[in-house]
């Protein structure tokens, strides 16, 4: 469990980016935050990993304060793949990029293998394992980097706007490895402002604005509230304003299957 | 507006010089003026190259093997000096990071102007409306360390469009702005297309933000062209359609019914569209 306990923080110029925030995230659960630029999304994460330290109150992660633990010991358990794949970049192979965190945890010889294949299998890394990251285009960036960071499997994984820059097929990779990260007791978190890809994912979503949130709920109850969805900078996805469209608020289809149901529906009536 | 050709590729083909195989190969397109021209496919399909080439950062910045021509506004790109294409063409990159680098907002909008040697009191003027225009007039001391990702794109779109360019280019512009922004965004592109005659080039994943808007939709794939048409027509049922590619939810739906012989009166591209499609219907 995380649990943020009246969690405030203040930049060093002063200027406050996190006001008063009580959350608590459960274990194995997928969690999105959302909301519009500079509303406090990734300073919330980065109290997750140590990153950053509370100005006030306390940020628990399975029974510890992180105010007591370095960011090398949160690490282990809480993985982080940042928004710009440059700020997370710097070996000077793929290879030893994806085999960085390994080495540096002290997994045996054995593990490190069997993860590294792994990874460069699933993100289709192998042919490039012999070049420097940075001279990878902007969405295959993004993969080392979420590979670099599975790779030491860590039980908390945040990702922010991990669908930046990925086609359709590297999207369905990612989608796919969350709900098999779900399934192995994983708790994900993601920060994402590809609202078709949070509607599919259906986490529990967490609005915020101006450094608070203002609420959590389903994603149907969240993208159906006009007047929270336009406080927090977004908008439907496309099912929501199609159904809504034709007149139907609830139970709005999550998969295309049902949609194209539905829809068929509609037009035998 | 009369539409003429402003962009056009004559069997252009490039390979970098740190890669055995070419990035674009054998490339034959032309790209209408005042038009919003959307560029998908799969990562890594020569997308952000082709875009490179037209702006000409290849081959003044990347080394490689050029072969054929491009042709912007009537110029060469690869005789053409730096200055002449930059009063052409503007150029939002992928990661803002990468384009401001002024000590604040205002000074970095400025830079281009100046540097074209455009009068001091038509530049305020200019930077005043950009900033009003991307709602970034708060931000104008502002250091660009102390800016979000997304308003460190608003800045560079801004230092782009005071330039006043006949061509935009952009490569994946909304990406770390918010959705409601990213709306607003492109409303802002089809109203300088619509309303200036700026001809836009967009690099875009998320073809449901985008395709509303687009003229033309054009997929690339292993370095060719393999679609270049209007987004209806492009998402015909049918045409087969690469998995790589990010199709709005409607046009998943409207290619999913066709299969169950469910036709509608035309290619749906947009959730309006789906809803007057489904309306006829019942």
């Amino acid at each position: 469990m995380i649990e943020f306990k009246q969690v405030s923080y203040n930049h060093p110029d002063g200027t406050n980016a996190l006001n008063n925030i009580n959350l608590k995230i459960k274990k194995n659960s997928i969690t999105a935050i959302v909301g519009n630029n500079g509303a406090g999304k990734t300073t919330l994460v980065k109290h997750i990993n140590g990153l950053l330290k509370p100005s006030k109150g306390e940020v628990i992660i399975e029974n510890n304060s992180t105010k007591k633990s370095s960011v090398a010991e949160l690490s282990r358990n809480v993985g982080m793949v940042f928004q710009n794949a440059n700020h997370q970049l710097f070996a000077d192979t793929v290879k030893n990029e994806i085999l960085f965190g390994l080495k540096n945890f002290g997994f045996d010889q054995d593990y490190i293998d069997k993860r590294y294949e792994l990874m460069t299998n699933l993100f289709d890394l192998r042919k490039y394992e012999e070049i420097s990251p940075l001279k990878l285009s902007g969405g295959e960036k993004k993969k080392v980097c979420l590979a670099s960071v599975l790779a030491w499997n860590p039980e908390i994984l945040i990702l922010d706007e991990p669908t930046v820059g990925q086609d359709e097929l590297q999207k369905n990779i990612l989608f796919e490895f969350i709900n098999t990260l779900h399934s192995n007791n994983k708790t994900i978190i993601v920060i994402s402002h590809d609202i078709e890809f949070l509607w599919r994912l259906q986490p529990n979503i967490i609005t915020m604005s101006d450094g608070r949130i203002i609420e959590i709920n389903s994603p149907e109850k969240i993208f159906t509230d006009k007047e929270l969805i336009n406080k927090v900078g977004l908008i439907p996805p496309q099912i929501i304003k199609i159904f809504n469209g034709l007149g139907i608020e609830k139970d709005i289809p999550i998969n295309l299957e049902d949609a194209c149901k539905r829809i068929q529906g509609l037009m035998e009536e | 507006m009369a539409k003429e050709e402003i962009i056009k590729f004559n069997d252009f083909s490039f390979k970098y010089s740190s890669s055995d195989a070419n990035i674009l190969e054998n490339i034959n397109l032309s790209i209408k003026s005042n038009e919003i021209t959307v560029l998908a496919g799969p990562t890594g399909c020569g997308k952000s190259t082709l875009l490179r080439s037209i702006v000409g950062l290849i081959p003044n910045m990347y080394d490689g093997e050029y072969s054929g021509e491009v042709i912007v506004d009537g110029i060469k790109i690869k005789d053409a000096e730096i200055k002449e294409i930059a009063k052409r063409v503007g150029f939002v990159f992928q990661n803002p990071e990468n384009q401001i680098f002024m000590f604040s907002v205002e000074r970095d909008i400025a830079f281009g102007l100046e540097n074209l040697g455009i009068e001091q009191e038509i530049i305020k003027e200019r930077i005043k409306k950009m900033m009003e225009t991307l709602s970034i007039t708060h931000l104008a001391e502002k250091a660009p360390h102390e800016l979000s990702d997304g308003q460190k794109q608003r800045t560079a779109l801004a230092g782009v469009l005071a330039m006043e360019p006949k061509i935009l280019i952009l490569d994946e512009p909304t990406s770390l702005l918010d959705p409601k922004t990213a709306s607003e965004f492109m409303e802002l592109m089809n109203k300088l297309c619509k309303e200036k005659g700026i001809s836009i080039i967009i690099v875009e994943h998320r073809l449901d933000l985008v395709l509303k808007y687009a003229d033309r939709l054009i997929i690339l794939s292993n370095g060719k062209i393999i679609s270049n048409d209007k987004p209806e027509n492009v998402f015909n049922y049918k045409k087969p359609i690469i998995p790589e590619l990010g199709v709005p939810f409607s046009t998943k739906i409207y290619r999913e019914l066709a299969k169950a012989h469910v036709e509608f009166s035309k290619p749906v591209t947009c959730a309006d569209d789906m809803i007057n499609e489904v309306r006829k219907k019942s």
